[in-house]
């Protein structure tokens, strides 16, 4: 991507062929949306977004919770359907009896947490929406343990501001990983769920164990659960965005909107 | 005979100019004219990750979509309902500027950006929506407040009488506009029109916007129910965005059709000159 504002000549030419490709000011608008600055401006969107919803919004709203008559006949999955890897195949065969979760970073308690630890804490479920960015909607009934209780019998520190969600799934050469403030790491409905529909959770849906952060869109839902670690800051994670698609994309990392 | 006696008619005089539009209106109308295109053209984009359209809470690929622009292995198609119609070359399947065959619904041509991009598509959308919500918000209470509801846009009591309101329609089917001081007030159509526009189509947009807003939808369920459901919201607001689309068309055919210089200098400086009664 060069930013700059020359349009390619190829480009020009070629789309002399098309309708309204071969208008410079079309051309031009692809130059325009990769300029920095420009860039940064429209991000400026983003931050409105937050900030409005957070100031005008009650932050401990409850997405709105369905009944069984209202859920997806099927609900579709999407990202990666099947983690690769020996490593994740060989937990998929063992049932995930071996699987754990960290817990790590600015906690009191570091934890390491099996699937029969989360499963012996009290549990929530709900019938909720799931927003893809992509415009589709799927409502499922989800069951696990609320992210606060692990956070509190891990003891957040002072410093921590933000949550950070490790995944097991390799998109690229990257490992998949999201995060959230504490606004909506410690809200009721955000939960570690195990349970699709009351049934143990499809790989294709994230098991053995995915995040459910109802009141943000899909891609902050994080599936295949390994780590979950508090820190004081985004910036030394990743690229610094906050999560696999804000680094290698720019989706907004408030996915609230 | 009496040649040189011939009285010669005075020259026309030029048609009295009139202050038509008041500084708010013009500047609202150009930032909205930009802010209109730029968000259709992100919303296409859009668009283009999810080219179905469903009705109720939920909806996705296995579900009922009662809209669909999609592609088989050589023709491109729009689907309502049980009715297909093929639109090769320009929905569904098109020839990019590269000469590259594409099966996302809209072309590239159509679309901020050009190519598929999504989290472009959605910066642009949705900064944009900030414009054009706040810019809405300011024009709606200046209008109210400032007199130009009161002003322009009032329809009288005689204008909503259905004859006149046929006479309108009949007078603009047979292309016969206003002329002189009658060219200077907003006829019956016309105020109808912008009214739908300003309080009914634009707030629809935003609404419909906010209500597919998963943090939104937690804090307001009430909008979301207002629309029937997320995905209906979603269909509401394409729906309503085509509207405008039509409006546009409508817009700018009556520009062209009434003098488009006049007007056009008209929505820069704000001065319109009155188009000269026609001779009898």
């Amino acid at each position: 991507m060069s930013g700059g504002l020359i349009l390619p000549r190829r480009r020009l030419i070629a789309g002399a062929g098309g309708l309204a490709a071969s208008l410079p000011l079309l051309a031009g608008c692809d130059a325009i949306n990769e300029a920095p600055a420009v860039r940064k401006i429209l991000s400026m969107g983003e931050e409105m977004h937050r900030a409005s919803q957070r100031a005008l919004m009650d932050r401990d709203a409850l997405a709105r919770e369905f009944t069984r008559a209202d859920l997806s006949p099927t609900f579709r999955s999407n990202g990666t359907k099947l983690p690769a890897g020996d490593a994740y195949a060989a937990h998929a065969a063992r049932g995930f009896a071996d699987w754990r979760v960290s817990v790590s970073g600015l906690v009191a308690r570091p934890l390491s947490l099996s699937l029969a630890d989360i499963r012996g804490m009290p549990q929530r479920s709900q019938i909720t929406r799931h927003d893809c960015v992509e415009g589709w909607s799927a409502i499922g009934e989800w069951t696990g343990v609320q992210l606060s209780r692990i956070l509190s019998a891990a003891g957040l520190k002072d410093a921590a501001r933000y949550i950070v969600f490790r995944c097991a799934d390799r998109i690229g050469d990257a490992l998949y990983y999201e995060s959230c403030d504490l606004v909506d790491a410690l809200h009721p409905q955000t939960i570690l769920a195990w349970a699709l529909n009351r049934a143990i959770l499809p790989i294709a849906n994230g098991a053995p164990l995915r995040l459910r952060i109802e009141r943000q869109l899909g891609y902050k839902h994080a599936k295949y659960l390994t780590g979950i670690e508090a820190v004081a800051s985004l910036a030394a994670i990743g690229a610094g965005k906050g999560g696999f698609w804000e680094d290698r994309v720019d989706y907004e990392w408030y996915a609230g909107i | 005979m009496n040649e040189g006696q011939v009285p010669v008619p005075p020259p026309p005089r030029p048609p009295p100019r009139l202050y038509r539009h008041r500084l708010p209106v013009r500047l609202w109308h150009w930032l909205n004219a930009v802010t209109l295109l730029i968000l259709l053209m992100s919303g296409l984009m859009i668009f283009n990750a999810h080219p179905r359209l469903y009705w109720g809470d939920y909806g996705a690929n296995a579900d009922h979509a009662w809209l669909a622009i999609a592609s088989t292995p050589d023709t491109g198609y729009l689907r309502i309902g049980d009715t297909r119609i093929e639109t090769t070359g320009l929905l569904g399947r098109w020839t990019d500027g590269d000469g590259v065959q594409r099966t996302w619904a809209f072309p590239g041509w159509a679309t901020i950006p050009t190519s598929y991009d999504l989290a472009s598509g959605r910066r642009w959308h949705l900064f944009f929506a900030w414009m054009l919500a706040g810019a809405l918000t300011l024009f709606m209470l200046w209008s109210l407040f400032g007199g130009h509801v009161k002003r322009d846009l009032h329809v009288r009591r005689h204008e909503w009488a259905p004859r006149h309101i046929w006479q309108d329609i009949r007078d603009h089917a047979r292309l016969r506009f206003p002329v002189g001081a009658a060219a200077a007030r907003y006829g019956i159509l016309q105020k109808l029109s912008y009214i739908g526009v300003i309080f009914v189509l634009l707030p629809l947009m935003i609404f419909t916007g906010l209500a597919m807003s998963p943090g939104v939808n937690a804090a307001w369920p009430w909008l979301v129910d207002v629309f029937g459901g997320r995905q209906s919201a979603r269909s509401v607001h394409f729906i309503a965005a085509w509207a405008l689309v039509a409006f546009f068309l409508i817009h700018v055919t009556m520009v062209l059709l009434t003098g488009p210089v006049n007007q056009f200098c008209a929505m820069l400086t704000g001065w319109f000159r009155l188009p000269p009664e026609r001779e009898r």
